[in-house]
């Protein structure tokens, strides 16, 4: 048997029980590996239930920095009997088992292509602990000294992130710190060579973190949020959306309570459901407060009667979608870049709206502050479609940036001095040539600038029409603001292969690390390909102009229907047959090898592109 | 026929309030509605009561869902903004906006088929809540816009007007408001404006949820023998509990002699509510007393108007979100953005 040996880049997943604890064990892993420098890229596989089903905890090491989920395990930390067959099979040849050996197993439990290493972990703890949640807690925590010592993984930094996370609990951070000696002696004394064997994975200190940080995408989307001025949110639970309300809640407890009087200066509603989420956002978007909701597909769904209503009535609205599986319930825990086409053209009749496309927490913070001005700017409503794997999992991203000098754009909202001095208002009036009529707050003047917002046809000062010449006016002029939409979002990211090619990829979103690296391995193979990562929908000329500039363009994305091609087709009119689907939608986050092999495969059966372009 | 606009010319002897509007400009378009149509009472109810209460039009925000009764807020106080919105939805979108800025008036209309079927979740929710709002409920037993199909309201055995009869048990608002903790709880009739303004009064002055039932004849579809939403029946049937005066807090109100049939509710922003009370053993500030009388009247076929309940020391929304004074709408990036330096203790905090 070879074992497999690698140095800084392998795969270790976690067989875990749902609410046994082991999540901050689990985390702690993949910090300390951070902070000896080497990049780690963590991804949590849940069931949708509380306690007792199995999770996952799959987390890539990657000196190179490959933040994609990598697929193939190095080594498996099997702690959960109910899944062991299924997880045993995963292991790659030559790789590792890391079990609780408490309870023995019959040699035909175990495959003879991998290193098998058994710790009684049960039995250690109950020899050492009475109370059975004591026992539970610091299992995790002795595997984890155990494992420390196994891959080279320095203990006292471990040590350290105790000491930050148990600040002030001295009698917490002394037991997990004899937990973890314990673990980390056992290791030693009876599973490194003479009494076991030698592990080929380690960990060695690098230098290839910087001063990137590590966060939830959703916690970074409430951060936009704080900093973009949202001051109304309403939601409704939702799988994996939930905690972009709850991180909201709680940076607007550290940043938005006044000193003086302790009074907020937020005001967070867990509304009955969807319906009423997007209502209360409408009503507070169109009395000039900022507002968002969070939800995942199922709530877009039923959010849909109301995103007409703001599309056509104008009102300023921002609608986070963390995409999970669907349709229907789907698949809850797993991720999808699914939800696009019920986004994008939300709601009945002629209907289309903005969709931004964060590919990582520090976009998740930056597009929701974006998006909050986008909607003040456009009054309309405002999608960022992140997803669970950005939303729920912690990513390695640049640090949050912030410029005190940026002012919020608060569009145009005609004030009561502009009234008074004459300006003439007409709540659906084009008057700047740009789709964008103004609006007044109500309260604003007792005489001037009040009207009837309402769902109906309006003339272009808001009164009641049942014309056809008054509502093609309006709608036509609401494809002008699309216009003028796509100018001003986010505009997509260039990267050119380093040679000329006529192949081309698309992709965004959560899609963005395994295609970086499906794009370096595609090149080492001699396939070369300029890459164009969109970040918002309407997409701008350039996008257009890539398309054209390449004779096929793969587009890379997490459904089953090709969505995004849909839209490019639909939109750009382009040709259906210069877009090559590359889709992948079993719930787990795309992966390199993943692109790289359908890319690959096309190619081949192309047989023409890539050589043609070398023999010129 | 909305485009018409009414004549403006104001009458020299209309009087001005105290904020200089006379009752004219509490009005809006010419409403499309049938002629007799219960609604209209109800809007010139509306009017009437912001008039007197020397209201400035432009700082009541009305909002409403979809049906006849959703389509009134254009067919008064013209010079508010008002947002005609989906069918049902109503309070979600008035509890936003009330969120946004808590120091406008908060008008919310609605139909029975749009507050008891299709939005009844959301009533529910904003009588939960107790959003600072007055909610009408312009109940005519019928969905009136979509042609006189039954709505959730209508009573049991009652007749449409094709002559089906219903066999439904009724959603009885008055009876939700009250279990769900609205805070002033009201019933009036649209035929009945001498008692239906100062309701409305009340519940303008009211510090928290408001919720006005109002009994609405529709003329075209629920006004014939049979129904018990026509004009007949419910002046036949109707039991009003007491009459209400609103009034400014005024030294005189202690000097109103039969102490036995008046009591005073003083109202959170000073002014005064004087129930006349015509049975005596009515007490208004009993929810469960409230419940049930009602629910007792109701048994024996009969509607209980007037003040059903009310608490004078009623908390909003915004107190149990304790959200600060100044409208949310109207707070800068000084005051919601946290800046660069602690940006960057937060990155600091995530390495
Ligand atoms: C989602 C949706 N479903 C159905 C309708 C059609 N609709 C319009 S008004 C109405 C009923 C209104 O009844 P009610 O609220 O009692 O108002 P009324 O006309 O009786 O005053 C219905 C069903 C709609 N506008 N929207
Ligand atoms: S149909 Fe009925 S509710 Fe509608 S306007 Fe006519 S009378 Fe009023
Ligand atoms: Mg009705």
């Amino acid at each position: 048997m070879k074992r497999i040996e690698a140095v800084n880049d392998f795969v270790v997943k976690f067989a875990n029980v749902n609410g046994s604890g082991s999540a901050s064990a689990n985390e702690l892993f993949a910090r300390s590996i951070l902070r000896m420098g080497v990049p780690v890229s963590p991804r949590n596989i849940f069931p949708s239930n509380i306690q007792g089903l199995p999770t996952w905890y799959e987390v890539r090491v990657s000196e190179r920095g490959w933040l994609g989920r990598r697929g193939g395990i190095d080594m498996m930390v099997a702690m959960n009997p109910q899944t062991w067959d299924q997880d045993l099979a995963e292991i790659e040849p030559g790789g590792y088992l890391f079990y609780d050996s408490t309870k023995p197993m019959p040699k035909s439990a175990f495959r003879d292509d991998i290193t098998v290493i058994g710790m009684p972990a049960t039995a250690i703890c109950n020899a050492t602990y009475d109370d059975a949640r004591q026992r539970q807690l610091f299992k995790n925590i002795m595997v984890l000294g155990a494992l420390a010592v196994l891959l080279d993984v320095d203990p006292a930094v471990i040590e350290s992130l105790f000491g930050e996370q148990y600040r002030g609990k001295e009698r917490l951070l002394e037991s997990n710190i004899r937990a973890l000696h314990a673990g980390c002696s056992f290791a030693r004394d009876q599973l490194m060579p003479p009494h076991g064997s030698e592990v080929g994975l380690k960990v060695r200190r690098a230098d290839r973190v910087g001063n990137r940080i590590f966060i939830e995408g959703n916690a970074a989307t409430a951060l936009g949020c704080v900093y973009g001025g949202a001051t109304v949110c309403a939601w409704y639970p939702i799988t994996p959306s939930s905690s972009v309300a709850e991180a909201f809640d709680k940076y607007c407890r550290q940043f938005r309570v006044d000193p003086d009087t302790g009074e907020n200066k937020f005001a967070i509603v867990q509304a009955e459901d969807e319906i009423a989420s997007i209502g209360i956002i409408t009503g507070a978007g169109w009395n000039g407060a900022r507002a968002f909701t969070c939800t995942s597909g199922p709530g877009i769904s039923l959010m849909t009667e109301f995103i007409g209503l703001a599309y056509f009535a104008e009102i300023p609205l921002t609608i986070i979608d963390v995409q999970r599986g669907g349709p229907s319930t789907g698949m809850p825990t797993r991720t999808q870049q699914a939800d696009l086409i019920a986004s994008a053209y939300a709601s009945h009749g002629d209907t289309k709206h903005v969709l931004l496309l964060p590919h990582d927490p520090a976009e998740c913070f930056e597009h929701a502050a974006v998006a909050l001005d986008l909607a003040d700017r456009l009054q309309t409503p405002v999608f960022v479609m992140s997803d669970l794997d950005i939303g729920m999992n912690q990513r390695l991203c640049e640090p949050l940036q912030w410029d005190d000098s940026r002012r919020y754009d608060r569009g145009k909202v005609m004030t009561a001095a502009e009234l008074e001095s004459g300006k003439e208002f007409g709540r659906y009036k084009d008057v700047d040539g740009d789709g964008v009529p103004w609006r007044t707050l109500p309260g604003t003047h007792p005489t001037l600038g009040a009207y009837f917002t309402r769902g109906t046809t309006r003339d272009a000062y808001a009164r009641y029409s049942e014309s056809g010449k008054d509502y093609t006016y309006n709608v036509e002029r609401l494809l002008q603001k699309f216009a003028t939409a796509a100018e001003i979002v986010p505009q997509p990211v260039l990267k050119a292969a380093d040679r000329k090619t006529r192949l081309g990829a698309i992709y965004f979103g959560s899609t963005s690390p395994a295609m970086d690296e499906a794009l370096e391995g595609l090149a080492g193979a001699d396939i070369h390909l300029d890459a164009l990562r969109l970040r918002a929908f309407p997409f701008p000329e350039s996008v257009r102009d890539f398309i054209e500039e390449h004779d096929q363009v793969f587009v890379v994305e997490q459904n089953r229907d090709a969505q995004m091609r849909t839209l490019l087709v639909n939109e750009l009119e382009i040709d259906p047959a210069k877009l090559i689907r590359v889709l992948h939608f079993d719930g787990t986050p795309i992966t390199a090898r993943y692109i790289s092999g359908a890319i690959t495969k096309f190619v081949h059966t192309l047989a023409v592109a890539p050589r043609r372009e070398k023999i010129a | 026929m909305t485009y018409i606009a009414r004549p403006r010319l104001h009458h020299p002897t209309l009087v001005r309030n105290k904020v200089g509007y006379t009752r004219r400009d509490y009005e809006g378009k010419i409403s499309t509605l049938c002629a007799g149509c219960g609604h209209d009472s109800i809007s010139a109810a509306i009017v009437q009561a912001c008039w007197e209460l020397d209201i400035e039009p432009h700082r009541v925000a009305k909002l409403s869902g979809i049906g006849c009764s959703s389509k009134t807020p254009d067919y008064f106080l013209g010079a508010s903004h008002g947002f005609n919105t989906v069918h049902g939805r109503m309070p979600s979108v008035l509890t936003g906006a009330n969120l946004a800025n808590r120091d406008l008036l908060y008008l919310g209309v609605s139909g029975d088929g749009d507050s008891a079927s299709i939005g009844l979740g959301q009533f529910a929710h904003a009588m939960r809540r107790g959003v600072r709002m007055v909610y009408i409920v312009e109940n005519n037993g019928v969905y009136g816009l979509t042609k006189g199909q039954f709505s959730a309201t209508a009573d049991r055995g009652s007749k449409s007007k094709k002559g089906v009869v219903n066999a439904d048990a009724p959603v009885d608002l008055i009876g939700m408001a009250l279990q769900l903790g609205a805070t002033y709880v009201a019933r009036g009739f649209s035929g009945d404006k001498a008692q239906l303004v100062p309701l409305i009064e009340g519940a303008i002055g009211h510090g928290g949820a408001a919720f006005i039932d109002v009994i609405s004849p529709c003329v075209a579809f629920n006004n014939h023998a049979g129904s018990t939403r026509s004009y007949d029946y419910v002046r036949e049937h109707n039991d009003a509990v007491n009459r209400i005066d609103f009034i400014d807090l005024a030294p005189e109100v202690t000097a109103e002699p039969g102490a036995g049939e008046v009591i005073t509710v003083p109202q959170p922003d000073g002014t005064m509510m004087r129930l006349r009370k015509l049975h005596t053993d009515y007490d208004p500030t009993d929810r469960v007393r409230a419940m049930d009388h009602v629910q007792a009247h109701q048994a024996r076929g009969e509607i209980v108007t007037g003040l059903l309940y009310v608490d004078s020391h009623a908390t909003d929304l915004h107190e149990g979100l304790n959200t600060v004074k100044r409208p949310l709408n109207a707070l800068t990036e000084a005051d919601l953005c946290p800046g660069a330096a602690a940006l960057a203790k937060v990155n600091a905090s995530l390495r």
